[in-house]
């Protein structure tokens, strides 16, 4: 194998690479949105999981299976419903909830398929993204949140107050969360408006209430 | 009443290749009821079955495709039809992989058809050949993986009905397979596509040199009525931006309109050169037969009505592939397969291919597609061990 692919695979983005420290090796996992499929295939080769992921981007399929990863071009607002309950140990939604027509939706699709969902989202309760609007008095532009508001995907942007919210009302569990501030550190959440005002990001392990 | 065609019953009997004699001790049951033997397969190789016999890719042709992947074809001397995907260092490395593909059943190539001498009556089969189906061609193959040792081959695929053939290995023979790429395909063959080929059986039956399918025997041949047949067909392989491109309305070797029927435009002169290639190289009869047996195609009804319960459990590793000009196997054909697989979780992977040269995209030189191709067999052989 060359190098190059070596370092390349070993250094990924820090919230995928913390993903993928949930993983456990060996599993069935899906990822949804996985774009270029960095994540799956560091997974297929440092935890030789069962990996597939769903993408929205044509081209980002066509030169995912061209690394020779599982990948099919889908929605995930649409495509979930066929797969039946409990197929993957792992489902994945990496930096994608936020433009989905229907999170809800998405998210209880996420707990029925996977018998555990990681989750990761920009955290719209971040001080720099209330002072840019509150102080300032314009639509938020930060490290997670790179685009202006009129070509944005995010449609459906929440805070991580938010997002516990929503997982108590679908009966979910939070086994694991975590936010991730401006310099990519990780932090286990324990005071929640602590979190929702100094992470940039949040990730979450979660599962159905069985 | 133009020649007979240059693959005789002579020339059949001599061609490159494997040669299997199958049904000897038990005839093979067809789908329609019917046991049929003796028959023979015809099969040619490419590159080298390793020493675990792991490395087996079976390409499966399409309508009016042959064994003959690479290289000069004995017949008409043009290059394989899978000249751009088969050979050392292309997707289909022949340094690394052992690719075979076989004559399908019905065809006029070598393998047993209707044009082929029934023993039992001593007169070529014509309309007496029973009808077949991709099942009963898939079972046939298997004849010939089983006499090559072969106990699971790597890889099996095939564009349009050699992905339809693709897919009912994975569906029958699911431990023999471990991961299919079907092209250009469907699960069944839709309404359009049936209208077409009926349209070309038409044109054939219509022929008076057809005889009743009895043209051998008359010592004469429907070359006009197959001729057409295949260029109504050849329309569907195309795309309209590609016959634009191609010829737009370009007039063929003159600068104004002749007020006549002749071949004025140059799309015109291209079909008919199509038409009577063709109709050296293959038989009406066989035509007939492996369009019905498209026709036939509906894996979901051999499975109880639902396309989900042919893969149930599949540990088949799947590609599928499309083509967004192709109108005759279209994107949604393929999408309905990808969500079968996905009721089951099978290991699926799903691209579609921009290109605008129609069904005929997957005969192609389409760069995207070869990585493709190429890349999803590395993963795969990756995933067994099958190393360089």
């Amino acid at each position: 194998m060359p190098e190059g692919i070596l370092v390349n695979r070993a250094s990924i983005r820090v919230d995928l690479q913390l993903i993928a420290d949930m993983v456990e090796a060996k599993s069935r996992v899906l990822d949804i949105g996985c774009g270029d499929g960095s994540l799956l295939d560091y997974l297929l080769h440092f935890k030789q999981v069962d990996g597939r992921g769903m993408e929205l981007s044509q081209a980002g399929v066509n030169a995912c299976v061209a690394q020779g990863l599982s990948v099919i071009q889908g929605d995930a607002d649409t495509d979930l419903g066929d797969y039946p309950t409990a197929a993957f140990d792992y489902v994945v939604l990496s930096q994608t909830l936020q433009a989905t027509r229907n999170p809800r939706t998405v998210l209880a699709a996420l707990v029925r398929i996977g018998r555990r969902a990681i989750v990761s989202f920009p955290n719209f309760g971040h001080w720099r993204v209330r002072w840019q609007l509150g102080v300032n008095g314009r639509m938020p532009m930060t490290a997670s949140l790179p685009a202006h508001w009129y070509d944005t995907p995010n449609i459906h942007l929440c805070t991580i107050l938010d997002f516990t919210k929503l997982c108590r009302s679908l009966d979910v569990v939070v086994e694991r969360a975590i936010a991730i501030d401006a310099a990519g550190r990780p932090s286990p959440i324990r005071s929640a408006k602590f979190a929702n005002l100094f992470g940039e990001q949040g990730l979450f392990l979660l599962r159905r209430n069985s | 009443m133009a020649g007979l065609p240059r693959n005789s019953a002579e020339v059949r009997a001599h061609l490159p290749g494997g040669r299997l004699v199958a049904g000897k001790d038990r005839p093979m049951p067809l789908d329609c009821g019917l046991e049929f033997a003796p028959f023979q397969i015809a099969y040619q190789t490419y590159g080298r079955l390793n020493r675990e016999r792991s490395n087996a890719i079976l390409v499966c042709h399409a309508l009016t495709g042959d064994q003959y992947l690479a290289g000069p074809h004995p017949v008409t001397g043009k290059p394989g039809w899978w000249e751009a995907v088969v050979g050392p260092g292309l997707p289909l490395d022949t340094d690394r992989f052992f690719v075979l593909c076989v004559n399908v059943l019905g065809g006029c190539m070598g393998t047993t058809g209707p044009s082929d001498v029934d023993p039992a009556s001593g007169r070529p089969y014509g309309l007496t050949f029973p009808v077949i189906t991709v099942g009963d061609m898939v079972r046939s193959q298997k004849l010939v993986i089983d006499e090559l040792g072969i106990e699971r081959l790597f890889c099996v695929t095939g564009g349009s009905m050699g992905g339809m053939q693709a897919l009912q290995w994975a569906a029958n023979y699911p431990d023999r397979v471990f991961s299919a790429i079907p092209i250009a395909c469907a699960a069944r063959h839709s309404a359009q596509n049936i209208a077409f080929h009926e349209v070309g059986r038409q044109a054939i039956m219509a022929d008076p040199d057809w005889c009743g399918g009895d043209y051998a025997m008359q010592g004469r041949n429907p070359s006009r009525g197959l001729s057409v047949a295949r260029m109504a067909a050849h329309i569907t392989y195309l795309s309209e931006t590609a016959l634009h491109r191609k010829f737009g309305r370009n007039l063929q070797d003159r600068t104004r309109v002749t007020y006549g029927f002749d071949a004025d435009f140059q799309v015109e002169s291209y079909l008919r050169h199509q038409g009577s290639t063709f109709v050296d190289r293959f038989d009406a009869n066989s035509y007939l037969y492996i369009t019905r047996a498209m026709d036939y195609f509906d894996l979901a009804a051999e499975f109880g009505g639902q396309l989900v319960n042919a893969f149930r459990n599949t540990a088949v590793r799947f590609c599928l592939t499309s083509f967004t000009s192709d109108w005759l196997f279209p994107t949604h054909e393929s999408k309905a397969i990808v969500h079968a697989l996905n009721a089951v979780a099978a290991n699926v992977s799903f691209v579609e291919i921009e290109s605008d040269k129609g069904h005929d995209a997957f005969l192609l030189d389409e760069p995207e597609f070869h990585r493709v191709l190429a890349g999803f067999l590395q993963g795969s052989a990756e995933l067994i061990g099958l190393d360089r």
